[in-house]
């Protein structure tokens, strides 16, 4: 069996096409330096709530949005 | 009809969704010249509702967090938006990180189908709505004046609509006062808030005036070159538009009619009639 961990891919954060060692969603959003709790996440286009990130596995290509809040009219 | 045979109209404060809120102006935190700028519009605006977004957090950034510190310490209820989404999938995507961060489930519902106009798209708005509401948000959707729209918004589960005065950002005013009053008239009971392209107060002591129940505002008092005072301006506006609805307007008239009484005039006489 593979180790998940070990692998490296190739998913987009907020558009830009990042390198990652992340496993999961939540993985990722620690190794950006986030709290878990500061902000909220989809993957392509679906919402993923926080208790879900550790289980939502990244796959390569990913389109991640991570995001918090901002002035808004 | 005189004055007395007219119903009163309700005098009661503002209630969105079972839940009475402290003023009827609404006010976005964006544009801005600065945080304290924005914390003191709101301040002087009474605003009962701000509006807040969700943006794209940096690595390492914490920028949304400072920016919550700032909204929270106002103690004024929240109302996160779907800015900027252009389909009902973006629109849900986007509520529900927004209902997630903010901890509300208030949503202004936009979705954008014009990008020169902002002008809302009826169709994935209904769908959005619709689909919100089954999960359980209290949707406020950005709408036009379009009536069938209104009608499928409050189909959907909508139980507030957020028509349009003018498009975002024009202050404009009230660019069909006609069909805002039939929207009026057609829905005594929906609480009916103008949301965007107001631009002076007196635009928006003329929709209270028609009866809307709230205005919701955001480059007219962020972009003045005193926003704080603007605040107020509107706030003020908004207060006389509603207590003149609630006094019951006099109705217009073509012809002139004395205010003086005509009996007793002195030198009325033959000779003038």
């Amino acid at each position: 069996m593979q180790l998940r961990t070990a692998q490296r891919r190739s998913v987009f954060v907020n558009g830009e096409r990042t390198e990652t060692g992340a496993s999961s969603l939540g993985e990722l959003v620690t190794q950006l330096g986030h709290e878990q709790d500061a902000v909220a996440t989809a993957v392509n286009g679906e919402f993923v709530p926080r208790p879900s990130r550790a289980a939502t596995p990244l796959s390569e290509d990913d389109r991640v949005e991570i995001v918090a809040p901002r002035q808004g009219g | 009809m005189n004055a007395m045979e007219r119903a009163p109209p309700d005098a009661k404060p503002l209630t969105l969704y079972g839940t009475e809120v402290s003023s009827r102006l609404l006010l976005g935190t964006a544009r801005y010249p600065s945080p304290q700028a924005m914390s003191d519009a709101v301040r002087a605006a009474g605003a009962g509702i701000v509006t807040v977004s969700v943006r794209r957090e940096q690595a390492r950034g914490n920028t949304g967090s400072r920016f919550f510190d700032l909204i929270k310490a106002l103690g004024t209820r929240v109302m996160p938006n779907t800015a900027g989404c252009r389909t009902p999938k973006e629109a849900i995507a986007t509520a529900r990180m927004a209902r997630e961060l903010f901890g509300t489930d208030w949503i202004k519902l936009e979705v954008i189908g014009n990008d020169d106009t902002l002008q809302p798209d009826l169709f994935g708005l209904v769908e959005a709505a619709g689909a919100l509401a089954r999960d359980g948000f209290k949707v406020f959707p950005y709408t036009t004046e379009d009536l069938v729209a209104a009608e499928r918004l409050l189909g959907a589960g909508c139980e507030v609509l957020m028509p349009w005065g003018a498009p975002i950002g024009t202050g404009r005013g009230l660019a069909n006062p006609y069909a805002l009053r039939s929207l009026r008239q057609y829905f005594p009971s929906v609480p009916l808030i103008v949301d965007a392209g107001l631009g002076a107060p007196s635009h928006a002591a003329a929709a209270m005036e028609m009866g809307f129940d709230g205005i919701m505002l955001n480059t007219a008092v962020a972009t003045a070159a005193d926003p704080v005072r603007m605040a107020r301006a509107f706030a003020q506006a908004i207060e006389a538009g509603r207590t003149a609805y609630e006094a019951g307007l006099m109705e217009m008239r073509d012809m002139a009619a004395p205010s003086t009484p005509v009996a007793g005039t002195p030198f009325f006489d033959l000779e003038r009639s």
